[in-house]
């Protein structure tokens, strides 16, 4: 038995790259589920993921052939690209009903052996220890009476558990021996329990893979410590050692300590592990249906977008800055059909502020910008009267021995209560989520540096210079120069929702999963300055005295918005500030009223200020686990300006993101821009992709029986794997389509651009995300094809006009067609 | 009166009946009925209650009918209202009006949103008749109810591992409680000589004439009662069970496991309670289990790092101390802590979710990493000793497969003389050579024909586990299970007179169950090129109607309250002497198996995750 064919670090390294990347739910970020394929081709990883996992990556032929006879896919654009000899193949092919869809998996086949030839089935009577165990060691605050945690690491601890204990972890004495001897290393236990070398990583694979939520976060703790509040030392290697032990505890109790490593019954399997595979006829059958499914879309958006008349708005009341987020895609609409003289921008939502936010009278810190950033600044937050609510119904003492004979006959009446309230008379309580509790709406916010460092010397608030380079970016990158409106607004959003484990993929993206407002509350002060546009003006960017920011945090399940500082206005804008309120209070109606359109059980009456009440007792039903459809139905982004889609019907289903070519010839902003879209964008669509696709596995499954476990993950019941991906309740709406990026500029400049970060290219060339280029002067589309830019003809279908009327919308359940609005219908 | 009582007690049946006819995609309708239903349950509960209250609040017993009735034996119907009654009246109709409310809304676009209705209306049925009856065998009725739609809401998600492994764990414990209610009916039956009614159990006389006489006798009985109880209500050493049947949606998880069925094992008590009341013995027992349960359970809950799993175990030590508080004698304390308790729970349970932004939000302003426990003042060696056997749940999960499950099944597959192919016609002889013997037994040695009801007896439960541990064949099982049924009538036959008429009410329905199963396996052996019992195959799936025919042969097949079998088994049992102590333990065995193999089969077919896998399949361990 020779170890030199196995290689620990790089068979480890290589099992992390394919696990699951989710953080812990208080950080939960969107990323690309399949990202551990993204340097293949889309179509091609899919059809290897496919295989490899035994998942399925795309719909069933039979929902594609639905679709088709729904109209949800062209038949010009179905066989688009053959001649007609090939088009009777293809036909015969998309449309026979007998294809075997089944996968076999490439992973499990060597642990199968255990249950096949050995008859015992390991998983069950391991899992449920190991589960606990590890859950117990990184628990952040459920149980009560902690494991006994020593800070050496995880099998350290459980050394000192198992030395000094008068039971043991174990069953019998052999893993127990192993435990505590010097000599605990993973190629030991390998040869013990697998035999040959040869077949060491296809083992661990198996063994992780058949619980990729555990082993998963696991990993991603061992990467990134910081996760955790209450920090751990905990590694995959230590966490695979434990479960070895466990095994040949399992093995030695049924079998004694004699029996035969794994590969003496496994000469039927091929010790090296497949990553990739043939394509499959019945996946090239699939992977046509999908993409003349997405280009049926596609097509109809570029048809409108080049449509679009482009009515140049006349000098504007109001200026107002959102995320590019798709859920602010339907209000900006709507802001703009109340007030046609309303202009709206989109950027990413922290407002190129960058910092960590420490909330008053904590002593914890929170990144508030993209995920990649590391900030060098710290902002913090003070107050006077801090308010702290309490629910007693979680805390631990409830679950005490005699606290709890004492409670439950006492308050136990008052949960009674407290349900019959909650259920008929749904309010805010302490327990839920508000978007507005982010931040004291008048605190005082650190956000310029007086010289002060805290402890670990990280600078509190920015200097002058450092507001300016931030402002400067940040207009110039939406392209918002000149014009500048008396009043200019920095919305930020942020969720509000009850009973809800995944709360954090509910608030913006672009601030690590927290609400948007204290970066649009930064952003607002530095740019009403009087130092920082004098800086401005040396850059070329000429601000008024007179015109005014103001700060707004826009709560996407309420449809409400606060607005932050504007007590001190003087009178004028105040004035005008009174007028925009009302403009924002109707677009919200509307935007909640539209919205209503997905949630069956808000029935509809064409009223929409009752409409909006009902839509926001969503966000503190206990019982609703739908408070929003967040990104749901997202498949667009849009880099230009406002005016390509200004009119435009798209539901909400784009990104948009202000951008003006002509500012910015070069490109440098575009970078940004993209290194940007990609991941934060791409990364959303293509989770609620592969949640959609295949719920059971990719996805969280449905959310109703989720049980929180040690408030870093959710599982069904209590002995189930940590379940990561998005739950049923937020994809069931999703159609499954990658999205589409549509810049316009120059496709050679936008070329030359991504070139720049191989990341980036790799999303667009591999098409995890489809990139469309509109030329500025030819005004025609080119797609990117690998590392190329084609002419795009686009099918130039005339796309549906005619006035958009909200209360006949309100009851329409499916997704809507692109449509050039000409009027709002209230 | 006795049609209020009546009307009171199927109205939730009503419902659920009505709730059957209605089309799955009907969600408005469906919550709609199901909240009406328990809307005016509990209206009707608080008017009748006030009522009671001004005319004195005396106990109510009203015998309805009776189902059966032959010369030594009367299966009737009788109910029974008093202050238990009320408490669990009220708090039942009012929690299950909340959950229903609360899952309109929860459980909308769910698939199974019909199914689940109908299975907490279903539930509630049981419920009521079990709150409201008056003997041992109409509660009887509900406690099956209860036992099979605990099975069906723990394995909402039919196409998942776990729920449905789960399901079965809990229907097998759940299943030890009703052989346990069996027990104490066939013993009481020859107590008394009579179905006896709980009204007569409280006239105190009675019961004390009758335990001067057979003490020991009376002991049996308590034990059995508080095994039957403390199956249901997840005490010692039955606990393992309850966090893992918080595996269908929150809010049936907050009903069944948080409040209702949980504390269904206290109402036992407390209904049974003149029966052991002067056993001083017995209630010492009840008290240190209690207090036992009490404290495992506590600390069990307190190394949870799981949101439910902590308040189950919380819930299952309070329900400790309610045992004590009964054991006492406390009895209006003990009903104002079970409802405190269930209305805590169903509550905590509910916004579980929660706990994740709540405390969260709580970290960030006030951080107590590691705060100190109470634990850590023993020493370190008890501490980790005590922290490791809580983290292991004192290990009762694993001794319940370790002594119960794991020996049956090896005794199961170690019978040689049936693993040859000529199993059948063994069985096949034993059935043939038992009539024979019957035929002719009078003109046998009785000395012979008396150890024929033990013999046949064992070789129908060696049937029982047979079918129990078959690992392949369906229609082997399938067939044991109701030859099992058939050796005990036999069996039982050599006990008195041959009686044809009391083995046609025992095996009506058991045959028909069994040809109707046997159908559908065909049907689906026609259809899917494999099916056996060695892992789940999730036919559900593609063949729901199937499932759903075959989980009706199945409750048929267990003696489930919908044939004649039911009150079969109770009559099989009048027949069994007192002092036949081991053909009773023998008979009972065989019930839990043939009970456990028969709803094996329906699992290991037609739930778990679909062996095919065109479509999203679930990972074992999700």
């Amino acid at each position: 038995m020779h170890t030199s064919s196995f290689n620990k670090s790089e068979t480890l390294h290589h099992l992390v790259h394919f696990l699951p990347t989710q953080a812990p739910l208080k950080d939960f970020i969107h990323h690309n589920t399949l990202h551990a394929f993204q340097s293949r081709k889309f179509e091609k990883a899919l059809s290897d993921a496919s295989r490899f996992y035994g998942y399925q990556t795309l719909l069933q032929i039979e929902e594609y052939q639905r679709m088709f006879l729904e109209g949800k896919v062209d038949e010009g654009i179905l066989y688009r690209g053959l001649d007609s000899q090939e088009v009777d193949v293809w036909k015969a092919k998309l449309f026979r009903t007998d294809y075997d869809e089944n996968v076999t998996a490439e992973i499990g086949q060597l642990r199968n052996v255990w249950k096949e030839r050995f008859a015992i089935d390991l998983d069950s009577m391991v899992f449920p220890l190991l589960f606990r165990t590890v859950l117990s060691y990184l628990d952040q605050g459920i149980a009560v009476w902690q494991f006994p945690i020593d800070s050496q690491g995880f099998i350290a601890s459980l050394k000192k558990l198992e030395v000094c204990n008068a039971t043991s972890i174990f069953k019998t004495p052999r893993p127990r021996r192993l435990l505590l001897s010097d000599d605990l290393r993973l190629e030991n236990l390998l040869t013990l329990l697998v035999g040959e070398s040869s077949y060491f990583e296809r083992y661990l694979f198996d063994q992780q893979f058949a619980h990729p939520g555990y082993a998963g976060m696991v990993a991603v703790i061992e990467s990134n410590p910081g996760f955790l509040v209450d920090q751990r030392n905990l590694t995959l290697e230590d966490f695979i050692l434990f479960e070895l032990l466990l095994e040949i505890d399992v093995l030695d109790y049924s079998f004694g300590t004699i029996w035969s490593p794994l590969s003496m019954q496994s000469q039927h399997i091929e010790p090296k592990l497949h990553f990739d595979f043939e394509i499959s006829e019945v996946f090239e059958v699939k992977i046509r249906w999908h993409q003349a499914f997405e280009w049926t879309y596609y097509d109809e958006v570029l048809n409108g977008i080049s449509q679009n008349p482009q009515v140049t708005t006349p000098s504007s009341t109001f200026q107002a800055l959102f995320c590019i987020d798709d859920r602010e895609c339907s209000f900006r609409r709507n802001l703009e059909l109340v007030n046609a003289s309303a202009e709206t921008y989109g950027t990413a939502g922290f407002f190129n502020t960058e910092f960590y936010f420490q909330p008053a009278n904590s002593e914890q810190r929170m990144k508030v910008c993209p995920a990649p950033l590391t900030p060098k600044f710290l902002i913090k937050e003070s107050v006077e009267n801090h308010v702290k609510r309490n629910e007693f119904h979680l805390n631990k003492g409830v679950n005490g021995l005699v606290q709890g004979w004492f409670l439950t006959q006492t308050m136990g009446f008052l949960s009674a209560i407290r349900l019959v309230g909650a259920l008929f008379f749904p309010k805010a309580n302490a327990f839920g989520v508000s978007s507005s509790r982010h931040m004291y709406k008048d605190s005082f916010l650190s956000y310029e540096h007086e010289g002060n460092y805290a402890s670990d010397g990280i600078q509190i608030g920015y200097t002058l210079e450092e507001m300016a380079i931030r402002l400067y970016g940040l207009l110039m990158s939406i392209g918002l120069t000149k014009d500048f409106a008396p009043i200019i607004y920095i919305v930020g959003h942020g969720s509000s929702s009850a009973n809800n484990t995944h709360y954090a993929g509910y608030d913006c993206g672009a601030c690590s999963g927290r609400p948007g407002s204290v970066n649009a509350r930064v952003m607002a002060k530095i740019a009403n300055r009087v130092e920082v546009r004098e800086l401005l003006k040396e850059k070329g960017i000429f601000i008024p005295d007179d015109v005014v920011f103001i700060a707004s945090l826009h709560d996407t399940s309420r449809d409400e918005m606060t607005f932050y500082d504007v007590d001190h206005l003087r009178d004028s804008p105040q004035a005008l500030h009174l007028g925009n309120v009302k403009d924002f209070k109707q677009a919200l109606a509307l935007n909640a009223s539209e919205r209503s359109r997905r949630f069956v059980t808000v029935s509809n009456h064409g009223n929409l200020a009752r409409t909006h009440e009902k839509v926001k007792l969503r966000s503190v039903s206990l019982f609703e686990p739908r408070p929003e459809l967040n990104h749901a139905t997202n498949a667009l982004c849009i880099v230009g300006p406002r005016k390509l889609t200004r009119g435009l019907f798209l539901d909400r289903r784009a990104f948009l993101n202000s951008y003006d070519y002509r500012t910015d010839l070069d490109g440098t902003f575009l970078t940004g821009i993209l290194n940007a879209i990609a991941p934060v964008c791409g990364g959303i669509n293509l989770e609620y992709f592969f949640s959609r696709v295949d719920n059971n596995n990719l996805g969280a499954g449905t959310k109703l029986p989720h049980n929180v476990m040690g408030l870093i993950g959710v599982a069904n019941g209590i002995d189930g794997d940590l379940r990561t991906g998005l739950p049923n309740q937020m994809v069931e709406v999703h159609d499954p389509i990658r999205l589409l990026a549509i810049v316009e500029h120059y496709p050679e400049v936008v070329l030359q651009t991504l070139q720049k970060n191989p990341k980036t290219l790799e999303w667009f060339a591999n098409e995890w995300v489809h990139l469309a280029v509109l030329h500025p002067i030819e005004k025609v589309f080119y797609r990117l094809h690998g590392e190329h830019f084609f002419p795009y003809e686009t099918s130039g279908l005339k796309v549906k006009g005619g006035n958009l009327e909200i209360k006949k919308i309100m009851n329409e359940l499916e997704d809507l067609p692109v449509q050039i609005i000409q009027n709002l219908v209230v | 009166m006795t049609l209020l009582f009546i009307t009171i007690v199927c109205w939730p049946i009503l419902g659920f009946i009505a709730s059957l006819f209605i089309p799955k995609n009907k969600e408005n309708t469906l919550s709609n009925l199901a909240f009406v239903t328990l809307l005016i349950h509990l209206s009707a509960a608080l008017i009748w209650i006030v009522f009671w209250l001004i005319q004195g609040g005396k106990p109510i017993n009203i015998r309805e009918f009776s189902i059966y009735k032959a010369n030594h034996y009367d299966f009737f119907i009788d109910f029974y209202f008093d202050k238990i009654t009320a408490v669990y009246w009220l708090l039942g109709s009012l929690i299950t009006t909340i959950i229903t409310r609360y899952s309109r809304y929860y459980l909308h676009r769910e698939e199974g949103y019909k199914r689940f209705f109908n299975t907490l209306l279903f539930f509630y049925s049981g419920y009521s008749i079990i709150i409201f009856s008056g003997n041992f065998e109409t509660l009887f009725i509900g406690w099956e109810i209860l036992g099979i739609s605990s099975f069906l809401l723990i394995a909402f998600y039919r196409d998942r591992y776990l729920p449905v492994k789960n399901a079965v764990k809990v229907f097998s414990i759940y299943r030890i409680g009703d052989v346990g209610l069996i027990l104490v009916m066939w013993l009481s039956h020859h107590i008394w000589d009579e179905n006896i009614s709980f009204d007569k159990l409280y006239s105190a006389q009675l019961v004390h004439a009758h335990f001067k006489e057979m003490s020991s006798l009376g002991l049996v009985v308590s034990i059995m009662v508080y095994i039957t109880a403390a199956a249901k209500s997840a005490q010692l050493p039955f606990s393992s069970w309850l966090p893992r049947a918080m595996e269908g949606p929150t809010p049936s998880s907050a009903i069944f496991y948080g409040s209702l069925s949980v504390h269904i094992g206290a109402f036992l008590l407390l209904r049974t309670f003149p029966f052991w009341e002067n056993q001083f013995g017995f209630r010492v027992f009840l008290v240190l289990t209690g207090l036992a349960s009490a404290a495992i359970g506590t600390m069990v809950s307190r190394v949870q790092s799981s949101i439910k799993s902590q308040v189950a175990y919380a819930s299952m030590g309070q329900i400790g101390l309610i045992f004590v508080e009964i054991g006492l004698g406390l009895h209006v304390l003990a009903l104002i802590h079970i409802a405190g308790n269930a209305f805590l729970r169903t509550y905590q349970l509910l916004i579980s979710p929660s706990v994740v932004s709540y405390r969260i939000k709580e970290q960030l302003y006030a951080l107590k990493l590691r705060s100190k426990t109470f634990e850590d003042r023993w020493p370190k060696k008890l501490e980790n000793t005590l922290y490791l056997l809580s983290l292991k749940e004192w290990n009762l999960d694993s001794l319940m497969y370790h002594y119960m499950w794991n020996p049956i099944k090896k005794i199961g597959a170690k019978w040689f003389i049936f693993n040859f192919k000529y199993l059948f016609v063994i069985a096949g002889f034993t059935v043939f050579g038992g009539l024979v013997l019957l035929y002719f037994q009078k003109s046998l040695s009785p000395k012979f024909v008396h150890e024929f009801p033990i013999i046949f007896a064992l070789l129908g439960a060696f049937m029982a586990l047979k079918a129990f541990s078959e690992r392949d064949s369906v229609r082997k099982s399938w067939t044991l299970i109701m030859l099992n049924h058939v050796t005990i009538a036999i069996a039982i036959s050599f006990n008195e007179h041959f009686d044809a008429y009391h083995n046609l009410w025992y095996l009506s329905g058991i045959m028909v169950s069994w040809a109707i199963g046997i159908g559908v396996v065909n049907y689906l052996r026609k259809r899917e090129n494999w099916i056996s019992l060695t892992r789940f195959f999730g036919h559900s799936y593609e063949h729901p109607k199937a499932a759903l025919l075959f989980l009706m042969a199945c409750l048929g097949l267990a003696g489930f309250p919908i044939t004649p079998t039911f009150i079969g088994e109770d009559l099989i049992f009048s027949h069994i002497h007192a002092d036949q102590i081991g053909l009773a333990v023998i008979v009972s065995f065989s019930l839990i198996i043939n009970g456990l193999a028969t709803l094996r089969i329906y699992a290991r077919v037609f739930l778990g995750p679909h062996i095919k896998n065109y479509h999203g399949v679930s990972k074992r361990s999700f």
